[in-house]
This record gives C-alpha cells, structure tokens and sequence, in this order.
C-alpha cells in the first residue's frame, strides 16, 4: 500500500506517494533523479550511498525513504554553493582524493560529517572516522589527505 | 621537464575528470534511464554442482509488472557461448552457456532471469521462481582435483585437468641440480581473491529496430574487445554494434571480461523490443564476477653455497574455476613469464596444470599472474638467503644484472627493455633510512616486540603488449584532431575507469601541441566515438595509448607545417614549430597560430596542391615489446603477541615506471596498489566450504582494506625510460599490487623469524598469526 512522504531534499520540498519498502537511496536516484548517490552492497558497509540526514551522515540503503518522512536530507548534488564546491569537494579534487569516483560522493558526505563536528582533528582520527566507507582505488591516503586539507579550511574560515 | 615547451608533463595537475565526480555529476552505467526501460534480475544456483530436474516460472510469471522470465532452454540457442581468448594447446574447454543448461556448475551460476518494470518487482520474480535441484558431488580444492578418482566438475570433459603446460629455458636444468651444494624446496598458496571493485558490473541494452543497431552500454574496461566478441554470441555485426562503457567504478580486471550477462541484455533488448538494465547486487558480484590468484607452487631451487643460484623448478596448480572466462586460462602462464624476477638465473623448468573446480572462474586481477610470481621469487630469495645465512639485500644484489645489460633476456624467454635495479633498492634504502630501520627492530627486539622488516626488489611486465605476444592485438589506437577553433579533440582506443587519462593525455597533447591544456578534450569509451582500441588493462593504457597519441600529434604538426610553408611562401624544410606557434625565420617575420592554420585546413581555399583539407589524424602504435617497470618496496610491521595483529609501522615503495606525466596520479597508483596488498597479506581470502558454498559474499564476510589499516608512505621514484614506446613510459596501474605483497609478507615472516616460525600462508591474519605464535611459544617452552 503506498504511503505518502514529504521532505526537503537538498533545501526543496519533495512529495511523493511511496511503496513502503522503498529504499531512501533508491527513492533519491528513481524518484528524485539525483543520481550522484551510489549503491555499492545494500548491506550497510560500504558507504557509498552516504547522505546527511538531518545533519548526520547515514547510509541510505539501510534506511527506508518513508523513514526520511519530515526529514532534511542533502546529498552530494546539494554540496556546492552557487556553483562553488564545498571544502571537502575542493579537498578531494586538489589532493587527488578519488580515481573512479565511484566511492566519492559517499566519502565526501561522511567526510563532510566529520569536518562539520570537528571529528577530523588528526589523520588518525579521520581515518578511524573513515571506517564505514570503503575505497578500492586510493589507498586512502589520498583521501585523508583531502580531508585534512579540508578541515584546515574550515578552521581558517572559521 | 619543467621548461616553456613542456608546461604540463611533469607537472602534479589535479585531474580534468574530478569536478563531475566530486559533485555525484558523473554517469554510470546505474544512472542511466531509458524511455521505457526494463529490469532485469537473475535468479543463480545456490548448488556448487547439480542437476536441474525442473524448473517452475509460472509463480514468478503470474506477478503484475513482470514482462517474462526466461530460462536456458529459452535463451542459450540465441546467445552463443562466452568466449575465451587464450590460445593454450589441447586445452579442454566446456561449453559456456549464458544461463545455465541441465546443470549447474558453481554458487552463483545464472539460471534463469525475470524481466519487470520494476527493479524491485524483478527481484520479486525471481524469488519466485521454484527450481529443482537434484545435488551431485563437488570439487572444490584443486589438490584433491588433480588426484585419480577425482569427483569431476564436468563430467562430461572426464578430467578436472583443463591444460598442462610446460617450459623449460636457459641452460639445462638437470645440470643445474647436478651442480648445486644444496637444493631448497618451498611450497606456496597464493589464495583466491575478489576483486571487489566498489560499482558492481551492470548493462543496460537498446535495440534500434529502425536502424537495426544494438547499444550496449556496460561496466567493463574492454568495449572494444566486447564489439569484437559479441557479435559472434548474438548475431548483430559488428558494424551494427555500438559499447559504451560510460563511467566505470572501478575495474582491477574483473571488468576485463565477455560475461553472460553482457550477451544476454543484448539478447534480452532484442527480444522484448525494450531497452532493459541490470545492475548486479554485491552478492552477485563476489559469486559471480572473476576472482584471481589461487595458485599452489611447489618450487625448488638449485644453489651454490655462496648463494648463487643456478636454477628453479616449479609446479604450479592453477584454480581455474567452472568456466573459463576470456584470459582464465592464460593468467597461470604469465606467472611463469616473470618467475625469475630481476635476477639473472640461468635455468628454470616451469610446469603449470590448469583445473576445473565447482567455483567461480578466475582471471586477471590486479596483476594477473605477475603477483604470483613475484611473491614466490621474493619469498624464495628471503628463504635462501635465511638458510645459507647471507644478507638477503647482498644476496638480491649478486643477482641483479646491471644496466648495461639490458635488454636482458632472461632464463624465462622474455627480453627485459631497460632497467637499474641497483639504482631502485639504493634510492629506497636512502628514503627509509634502512641502517636507522635495522637499529629500531633492533631496539624494538630487545624490548620483547615482535619487529620485523620485509623487502620485495620486483619486476613487472607492463605496456601489453606487442601483437605477437598478446590474444587479440597489443597495439593500440588513437586519433587527434585540430578544431577549426584551435580546439583539440583526443580520442583514444584505451578506456580509462579512474586512472586518469583525460587529464594525462591532455598533458601530453597541451605540451606537444602548444595549446593550453583547458583547449583539450580527451574522448573514450564508446565505440562510435573512439571507432578502434583494445582497452585498458595490463598497465597499458598510457604506454602503448598515449604513444598512439603521439603518433598522431606527429603527423598533426607534419601537415600544418605543410601548410604553413605555403602560408608563408616557403618550403616545409624551413618552418619551425614551437609553443604553437609556425614560423620561418630567415624568410618572414610572419607567425601562423594554430587558429590560422587550422582555419586554412578546414575553409581550404589555399592549401598546397594536391593537399587533402582538414587537420586530424589517426595512428595505430604497435609496442616492440613490453615494458618491465621495476622498484623496491620495504615494509616494516610489529606484531601485537596477544593478538596476532600485524601493524605496518613504516612503508617505502621506489617504483621505476619511467617518465612521470603526472606524479599525483602515479602516486595514486601505487598507493591504491599497495592497499590491495595490504589486502591481500592481511585481511582478504575468498572462501568455499566443502560443499562449494562461497562464505565471503558480502563485504562483512570478505574484509577489504578500511582507511585506520593504511600506514603513512614514503614514496620514491627513479627514471629509466623504456626504449620500445616514444614516451619512454613503462605504467604503473599494477606495481603497487606486485611490489607490495612479498615485501609485506616478508616483513611478516622476518618479525616472527625470531621464534623460528618462517613459513606462514597469505593471508597472515591476527588468527593465523596468533596460532602460529601460540603454538612455537607452547612447543619452545
């Protein structure tokens, strides 16, 4: 029996009549058309289909869409500011954060997670941030350097 | 080269393909949405080896939303067979159907598949699909496989052995044992791995009844090689057939491929007369998507006591899997192209039995054969240096040949092109700091810590690869073509997945050009676009792809310049070109830009007669040979005792991949590599029970590297050009991966050399480790 949702996505209003078991990362790609939001198991691990919910980086193929009801949900889509990207995109791009980009848009969330609660303090404390997010390409220390950078950046802003 | 005519090459540039992938803008295969577009699932064996009595689709038939659901019997005739390229002699090769027919050979095998209008109502159908399974005996370990008596994997093929294959080279091999004080034997597994690229394979198919053209779109790093091969399996010619591999998340090999699936979407769109799209699930993926290694070596070595080694015999057992997939069988005989590593040693007999067993086929991952033997050498000469008690470092260095040497051609029949690699292991020692290292285990030992340090002084072979050597062709296309806007379009043969040849090409053609590097467009990946290629894989896409860039940068300049003599009333002989810009000092003070010439090229109303219009060029670039990039990697782990837990503490990697275009890409390469190591030492092993059941389907069951497991790198790099391709660049996609994991063993094994434990099988896991431990503690006290 479909059931009805209303969020914000991305800072728009979205309605939508929904079969329950809709997943949210599949109700973000099918429904909303943002495709930047990526399914890499369905079990939770990889982090790739990382958002922010309500603030908080939550893996949206572990969470029904009719869960986000009422909810703020951005996605990489909704990073960048007037066509500026976000320090943590910016991060990534400069220090060569990504190669297939596959991982990235997940990375990037949960990484913009810990920059935003200030639990990118360290490289150590990234990289253990990091857990929940699979890379097959960097190695990571790319990555980490991105977010270092970034979380510097966001230090002198302020 | 930092000077004015070369800008960019060289240069640590942050990539032209990231500003869509940062912001999710990037289109994969997933993201692609088709008026009218089906979904497809498929529903596969959960037996290792059964017969299908039955099979029930009216359930799954009846659900509102599902199109059809099809089974062998409905789709195999229409398919063909999935094809296999190695040309091994007498290789016995089942029949490879795209679902399976009265049997099922593996977990994971494709059975049936539910087309619907949903993804989710597809998924439903084929859960309800009721099949019949009649189980039959399993092979599952390649030891017991090769033994008389053998249950079989196909019985019909009445044996489990799918090749044999033997090489002998250098001196002769029985003298060489003759002549040696001691023979040392070892025995190692190299264990099966899942490539586990984050973006699973996927297709989406569209037939074009008007025209009669078919479009596959599809996650793999060969849409050339599928334009090849698909038509043979499906019937549309070639000529009809369009591939697109749009972005790609990431390949390691497994995406090097001909699947089922990739026929049957064709098949599937032609059929119902709608575009259709399947995307594989994870658990797909780790049972039905190649994995690599698993190989078991039984190596023994013929040495003098002052450690000269005269020769090396090996028998290799290759766990081919179920089926053969497009390189399975000829991934085991590359190991034996580079069993001597970079040293010389003048004999060696090879001996490799190929077998099928009741899992899923291997084939090229990351590295493909040279890991293999990369480890097995690097281990070996850790083993004799350990035995006859001489400085592993002297006893590498003793085998090394010099510089001077090459090409060298080796005992295994191959010519290695240029290489110092007394050059890499001097620059790695200098970057680590190698006397400070041996005095911290040394402190680290007397404090009671399981210290150790491990080094690998490897050779690849890359650049694949000169036709002759290669399948289906080595060489590779590209074509460059100056816009009547002074614009560049590249398009090339190779297609990148995250390597980064949009930006590296763009490199390239920038500098040699003289244009800036914004005015580039690096086109590839669709076979309407980039008409001829044969891929990415083997390291090669720059080596022999950026040399056919070149190639045809060359004939560019050539005709402009054509062209510009006449411009400028003079001859060809006395135009120079520099920075984009033609000149003929001495002649006139006249300068032509690239935008005058090319608009003259394209308006054509003064060329030179007899001179075609137009300003673009294509070239197909055949490599003489390969390349054998080279390095030295050092690894220093401690060992947690009460845990069994390895922790790298420091890691250097010197890799010689010659010129760099862009270091922060090379250093992305082999970072990434090394990660895949670190994987492969540590954590990963794909499992099959008994009975053929695949345990590490998931992520949660088959643990990849995690962002804490990764130690801080001091990279290094030396630069010997190769003389087989214009760029001198020999790649770097695969040294990571096969420097890495001897010098990570190694180190593992130098830690726990201490309690005379010096053997230990991959993956050396806190549990493995923590036994072998326990037990030397509980058998020394």
């Amino acid at each position: 029996m479909p059931v009805p949702v209303r969020l914000r996505v991305n800072n728009a209003p979205r309605e939508h009549t929904l079969d329950p078991r809709v997943l949210l990362v599949h109700y973000l790609r099918d429904h909303c058309n943002l495709t930047g939001t990526h399914v890499g198991c369905e079990t939770g691990i990889c982090g790739a289909c990382t958002v922010l919910v309500n603030g908080k980086a939550v893996k949206s193929c572990t969470m029904f869409a009719v869960q986000a009801d009422g909810a703020e949900v951005t996605t990489i889509e909704g990073l960048a500011t007037n066509g500026h990207l976000h320090p943590v995109q910016q991060g990534f791009w400069e220090r060569h954060g990504l190669q297939c980009g596959y991982c990235t848009p997940g990375m990037i969330m949960a990484s913009v997670h810990l920059v935003a609660t200030g639990a990118a303090g360290s490289r150590e404390q990234i990289a253990e941030g990091l857990r929940g997010n699979l890379c097959r390409c960097t190695g990571y220390s790319h990555i980490i350097d991105a977010v270092e950078q970034a979380a510097q950046a966001e230090v002198v802003r302020g | 080269m930092a000077d004015q005519s070369a800008p960019y090459v060289g240069q640590a540039m942050k990539r032209i393909e990231d500003p869509r992938l940062v912001r999710g803008a990037g289109t994969y295969t997933d993201d692609l949405r088709l008026p009218g577009m089906l979904h497809a699932s498929i529903l596969r064996s959960p037996h290792a080896h059964a017969r299908i009595r039955k099979i029930d689709t009216a359930a799954a038939k009846a659900i509102p939303g599902v199109v059809a659901v099809l089974t062998g019997a409905d789709v195999n005739a229409a398919c063909g067979l999935v094809p296999c390229a190695a040309a091994i002699p007498d290789l016995k090769a089942p029949k490879h159907t795209v679902l399976a027919g009265d049997r099922v050979y593996f977990v994971g095998h494709p059975v049936a598949v539910a087309i619907a209008t949903d993804p989710y109502i597809a998924r439903d159908a084929t859960d309800a699909i009721d099949v019949d399974y009649d189980p039959l005996p399993v092979v599952t370990n390649m030891e017991d496989a090769v033994k008389e008596g053998s249950p079989l994997t196909h019985p019909d093929l009445g044996t489990n052995v799918a090749y044999t294959h033997s090489v002998a080279g250098g001196g002769d091999i029985d003298e060489a044992f003759r002549k040696a004080d001691r023979v040392l034997k070892h025995r190692l597994y190299h264990q099966r791995l899942t490539p586990m690229p984050i973006e699973p394979r996927g297709a989406v198919a569209s037939y074009h009844t008007g025209e009669a053209t078919l479009t596959l779109w599809s996650s793999t790093q060969i849409p050339h090689l599928l334009r090849t091969l698909l038509p043979g399996m499906i019937g549309v010619a070639e000529n009809k057939l369009r591939i697109v591999a749009p972005e790609v998340g990431g390949g390691f090999g497994c995406k090097l491929n001909v699947y089922p699936e990739e026929a049957l979407l064709c098949h599937l769109a032609m059929r119902l007369n709608a575009p259709v799209k399947w995307i594989e699930s994870r658990r797909e993926n780790a049972a039905a998507t190649i994995h690599g290694r698993d190989q078991i070596g039984e190596y023994e070595i013929a040495v003098k006591n002052d450690g000269t080694i005269l020769g090396i015999k090996s028998r290799t057992l290759a766990d081919l899997g179920s089926y053969l997939q497009l390189l399975t069988p000829a991934v085991p005989t590359l190991t034996g192209l580079v069993l001597t590593g970079s040293y010389r040693i003048p004999a060696v007999k090879i001996d490799i039995v190929g077998l099928y067993t009741n899992k899923m086929s291997t084939d090229a991952y990351r590295g493909a054969g040279r890991p293999e033997a990369t480890y097995l050498i690097e281990r070996l000469m850790d083993v004799v240096a350990h035995e006859l008690g001489i400085d592993r470092i002297e006893l590498r260095q003793k085998h090394f040949p010099q510089p001077k040497e090459f090409p060298f051609t080796t005992a295994c029949g191959v010519t290695y092109d240029s290489g110092d690699y007394q050059a890499a292991l001097a620059e790695a020692k200098k970057i680590g700091n190698w006397d400070q290292m041996l005095k911290d285990r040394a402190a680290a030992r007397a404090a009671g810590k399981l210290s150790g340090i491990g080094l690998s002084t490897y050779v690849e072979i890359c650049g694949m690869g000169p036709s002759k050597a290669m399948p289906a062709g080595g060489w590779e296309w590209g074509c460059v073509r100056m816009e009547i806007s002074a614009k560049v379009t590249v398009i090339t043969g190779v297609s990148p997945h995250g390597q980064g040849q949009e930006t590296t090409f763009s490199q390239i053609v920038a500098d040699r050009i003289g244009v800036p590097i914004g005015d580039v467009v690096v086109l590839h990946g669709d076979t309407n676009v980039a008409h001829y290629g044969r891929d990415t894989y083997g390291s090669r896409a720059t080596a022999v792809g950026g040399s056919a860039v070149v190639m045809c940068i060359n004939k560019i300049i050539a005709k402009a310049k054509t062209i510009a003599a006449h411009l400028l009333e003079t001859t060809e002989d006395h135009v120079e070109f520099a920075n984009g810009i033609f000149s003929s000092p001495g002649v006139t003070t006249r300068q032509l830009s690239w935008a005058e010439v090319a608009g003259e090229a394209y308006v054509a109303k003064n060329l030179p007669p007899g001179l075609e219009p137009g300003l673009e060029a294509s070239s197909f670039f055949e490599p003489e040979n390969f390349t054998y990039p080279f390095g030295t990697h050092i690894c220093a782990v401690e060992i947690d005792r009460d845990t069994g837990q390895v922790k790298i503490t420091k890691y250097i990697a010197v890799d010689d991949c010659g010129p760099q275009i862009n270091p922060l890409i090379v250093e992305g390469q082999v970072q990434g590599g090394i990660a895949h190591s670190i994987g492969q030492v540590l954590f990963e092993r794909t499992v099959y029970d008994e009975n053929g059941q695949l345990l590490t389907g998931e992520f949660m069951d088959y643990p990849l590297p995690r962002a804490a497991d990764i130690p801080e790198y001091v990279l290094g790099a030396t630069v010997t050009p190769t003389p087989v391709n214009p760029l001198g660049i020999k790649g770097v996609g695969e040294a990571g991966t096969i420097g890495a994991t001897p010098a990570i063993a190694n180190a593992v094994l130098d830690a726990l050399e201490p309690l005379g434990i010096t053997h230990m099988d991959l993956p050396m896991t806190p549990e493995r480790v923590w036994q072998a431990i326990k037990t030397r503690s509980t058998a020394t006290v």
